[in-house]
């Protein structure tokens, strides 16, 4: 393991020897809890520890909800209401479970933001970066199907719009549409495996985040400065990091606090807030809800499904160019899936010599420009389908495969960057000098 | 840069977030006051048993409350456990499996559902409808007013303007508040629907309209006081939590930092 | 060490010490709920008690309802069987104890300590056989005239007390009381 310079767990006691001759794991902790941690990490680098307790949070409540809920389209509806009404605590573990999501979210998008400004995804963090992105995926497969469950009008009527997306693909759309479902639409059959796959993506990211983890270990972490750790010698690494504890599970557990306040304001005076009013209806396959909206967090991708449509020239190029294999239809749904792959190649169209975007004048600008362009899709994805939300949606749209294909490659070429501090320590001390008065250490 | 983003960003989650997505031909709906409302808003006990008493001398006839059990009276309106069952053995009559026959309820029955004349049911019906949206799909309206379902509900009841006309051999009356502003439920209200036990509070169409609201609101969300509770209590005390950590980490922090640059 | 330096290792301490306690209590209250979310819910708990109308069950005959997840056997007696279960002299049951909830757990087996009602028209016992929990057959089944598991052959008379077979225990009479004529209250 390439790892940074650092003191390793030495077995002590004879019971200590005993045990880690057999099974190190008491060495894999320590190594795993006392990693040397660049000591500039900023409050952006708070997510990581946000998410993995909200993948626990989510994963206990989700049990404990399991305990009372009945995967059945007659009973779904009613075990959430015996929940909300009868379980000890039900109500409160259930709207835990449903904010916890949009806490997962938000936690992700930001933890994805702060890796794109600080260029976290550049060699060699390549393999974080896209492990990362499998848990994005993971996690929306996993909210998807877990908003099925409660069997209300949204439920339904997502699943019918969302899993039509694969029904676009061509020649054998159909085929894994009817395969995805069970049968030719939403139905019981549906409910229940969606209920199997929503218990079973939460370990699977488990898996993946220890992977993520582990990946980033050997990699070190990337800092606000993009400057890597010294490892010249135990010494040098030593300038530049301090261990994890206690120094960041301190700061990580004050600023999950901070999020913990809010979080609990949300689900204890305005619960309902960021889910849909239609959901507390039972599904009905006959009657659809007047607008069927996505759950928050897929709004940006949602604007960019719908942003293409068939009197747009790309998709009429791509139409004439495949001999009308290449529909609208087909069209979206390969933009919306591309707006996260161009994401997930990141590490190859950026270009730059330099790591992070503090260094980057312009990249900046249109870093900035990313973001807003971010929050610009989430609200035209919750707008009705027509102009101008249209053209502003193409445009948005645009701007986002801009950025990743055209963008980040030129920005490299053309781009003058800002002078660098050497090292990570002589960032952190320009930030905090030492005063003379006291001590170095 | 990211304290900046972030700013921007808050803004911009308060302009999507939610459910306040609705285009237009939505209603008009009022913003009552509620005695519910706010952080610390609290049912009004003697609200909830006059809008019991409008729904079921009044609504009962066409909706049912499927979801709601009637023990459930007796901690959330405040009853004895006596008076919920003769409540329930006077007014409702439920199926019985094992009986295959229709007997009087008892308190660990729910309330009835009534599919008769396809009215929908109105155990939820506060938590699905949501009667504030926007501005420009910005959830703003949602986050300062509440979801105002029982201000739509109470909008609904007195929002009837007395017109009336039939549309495929449908009868449809004129509400300003019902989105498309013509619904096929005929006016149930008219004032003085119901005779209240306390003769102070007079039976206008407004007090029913407001009562039954609350009522209803009641029935979507009857954990709604110790949720607050819980959420306060949860609140403080993780203030309490952060500010003790912020000062373990400012601590822990001083000899690596030393003496920061003012 | 200066006072000084000592006098801030003591706050410093205690600051760390506040913050456990604080982490500690958070992580307990968040527990709980996780806890109890597994005890009997609502609706089970509004189950604990039933009302049951006896006003269909005919002298001579017996109702089954199931309360707590188990059979009760309420039984209208007649006359005979209230006499052939009075006629018994206690000390040659197998069991010697009344086993009613209702009255204290020392009373003695007689068929008074047993009835619901004085005259002893009406019996109401758990319907699980004391032996291994099956559900014994009734309406004077059995060689007692009462009671007859069949799984393995337990026979308990028109008191519900066991005479024969492999049981130690007399039928358990639960928790119950009249509300009005025509309505046992069960818990």
């Amino acid at each position: 393991m390439a790892g940074i310079p650092h003191d390793h767990y030495e077995p002590k006691s004879g019971a200590e020897k005993w045990l880690h001759s057999r099974l190190p794991v008491v060495g894999l902790l320590y190594d795993t809890i006392m990693i040397p941690t660049p000591k500039n990490l900023n409050w952006m680098w708070i997510w990581g520890i946000v998410l993995t307790f909200t993948l626990a949070l989510q994963i206990i409540t989700g049990i404990t909800l399991v305990m009372h809920y009945t995967p059945d389209t007659t009973l779904a509806f009613a075990s959430v209401e015996h929940i909300m009404r009868d379980v000890n605590g039900g109500w409160a573990l259930r709207y835990l479970h449903a904010n916890g999501a949009s806490l997962f979210f938000v936690a992700v998008y930001a933890h994805i933001f702060r890796g794109l400004y600080y260029g976290s995804y550049k060699a060699p963090r390549e393999v974080t970066w896209i492990i990362g992105i499998l848990i994005y995926l993971l996690m929306m497969g996993t909210a998807f199907m877990g908003y099925v469950l409660p069997w209300g009008q949204m439920s339904f009527w997502g699943a019918t719009v969302i899993t039509g997306l694969f029904g676009a693909i061509p020649f054998i759309g159909e085929t894994l549409q009817t395969w995805l479902l069970g049968g030719p639409a939403v139905d019981n059959y549906t409910l229940t495996r969606f209920f199997s796959l929503h218990y079973l993506f939460p370990f699977v990211i488990a898996g993946l985040v220890i992977v993520h983890i582990w990946a980033f270990h050997s990699t070190g972490n990337n800092n606000p400065t993009g400057v890597e750790v010294r490892r010249t010698s135990k010494a040098d690494a030593e300038k530049d990091t301090v261990p994890f504890w206690p120094y960041f599970v301190i700061k990580d557990l004050f600023a999950l606090a901070i999020v913990m306040v809010v979080f609990f304001a949300i689900v204890g005076f305005m619960p309902n807030y960021l889910g849909h009013p239609d959901n507390y209806i039972e599904a009905n396959p006959l009657v659809t809800p007047a607008h069927i909206v996505p759950e928050w967090y897929f709004l940006p991708f949602y604007a960019i499904l719908r942003a293409f449509t068939a009197d747009v020239w790309v998709v009429q190029i791509a139409s004439f160019v495949t001999g009308g294999i290449i529909d609208a239809k087909f069209f979206g749904v390969l933009a919306m899936f591309g707006a996260i792959a161009v994401m997930a190649l990141a590490p190859w169209l950026d270009t730059s010599s330099v790591r992070s975007g503090r260094y980057r004048p312009q990249f900046k600008m249109w870093f900035v420009l990313l973001v807003i362009d971010f929050f610009l899709l989430m609200w035209l994805g919750a707008m009705p389908a027509e102009e101008p939300y249209a053209s502003f949606s193409l445009i948005a749209s645009a701007y986002w495969f801009g950025y990743f294909l055209v963008i980040l490659p030129l920005l490299g070429v053309i781009e003058k960057p800002e002078p660098r501090p050497e090292t990570i320590e002589a960032d952190f001390d320009a930030h905090y000098p030492k005063s003379d008065a006291t001590p170095a250490e | 840069m990211f304290r900046k983003l972030a700013i921007a960003a808050v803004a911009a989650l308060g302009l999507t977030s939610g459910s306040a997505f609705a285009a237009g031909g939505e209603g008009h709906v009022e913003d009552y006051a509620f005695s519910f409302e706010g952080p610390f808003g609290t049912y009004d006990q003697n609200q909830l048993q006059r809008g019991l008493q409008v729904f079921t001398e009044v609504c009962a006839g066409c909706h049912g409350l499927k979801f709601v059990p009637i023990r459930d009276l007796e901690e959330g309106l405040g009853y004895t456990e006596d008076q919920v069952r003769a409540f329930a053995a006077e007014n409702f009559e439920v199926y019985d499996e094992e009986l295959e026959d229709f007997r009087p309820a008892v308190p660990t029955d729910h309330f009835p559902e009534n599919n008769g004349v396809g009215a929908p049911d109105l155990s939820l019906m506060a938590k699905a409808r949501a009667g504030f949206h926007g501005p420009y799909g910005s959830g703003l309206n949602q986050l300062f007013k509440g979801m105002g379902g029982p201000e739509y509900i109470a909008s609904l009841l007195t929002g009837y303007t007395g017109e009336d006309k039939v549309e495929a051999g449908v009868t449809l009356y004129e509400n300003t508040a019902f989105p498309g502003g013509w619904i096929s439920m005929a006016p149930p209200l008219y004032g003085d629907d119901v005779e209240y036990a306390n003769e102070e509070v007079e039976a206008t169409i407004e007090q029913e309209a407001q009562d039954v609201a609350a009522f209803l609101m009641w029935t979507a969300e009857p954990k709604m006081m110790a949720r607050k509770q819980a959420g306060f209590v949860g609140v403080l005390f993780l203030t309490v939590l952060s500010v003790l950590l912020y000062l373990v980490n400012k601590k822990i922090w001083a000899p690596i930092k030393g003496r920061k640059k003012d | 060490m200066s006072n000084a330096e000592d006098h801030a290792g003591t706050r410093r301490d205690f600051l760390y010490y506040a913050t456990a306690g604080a982490g500690a209590v958070t992580a307990g209250a968040a527990v709980w709920p996780l806890v109890n979310q597994m005890n009997p819910s609502a609706d089970v708990r509004a189950l604990s008690t039933i009302r049951v109308d006896i006003s269909g069950v005919a002298e001579g005959s017996q109702m089954t309802v199931k309360w707590l997840g188990k059979p009760v056997f309420i039984r209208n007696r007649t006359q005979a069987e209230i006499d052939e279960a009075r006629a018994v002299d206690v000390s040659e049951l197998i069991d010697p104890l009344a086993r009613n909830a209702n009255i204290d757990g020392t009373a003695s087996a007689e068929d008074e300590n047993r009835s619901l009602d004085e005259d002893g028209k009406w019996l109401v016992m758990m319907g699980v056989c004391t032996h291994l929990g099956c559900v014994p057959l009734g309406n004077g089944a059995g060689d007692y005239d009462g009671w007859f598991c069949p799984c393995h052959g337990s026979h308990y008379d028109s008191s519900g007390r066991i005479r024969r077979g492999p049981a130690p225990e007399n039928l358990p009479v639960p928790t119950a009381q009249f509300v009005d004529e025509t309505t046992i209250l069960l818990g």
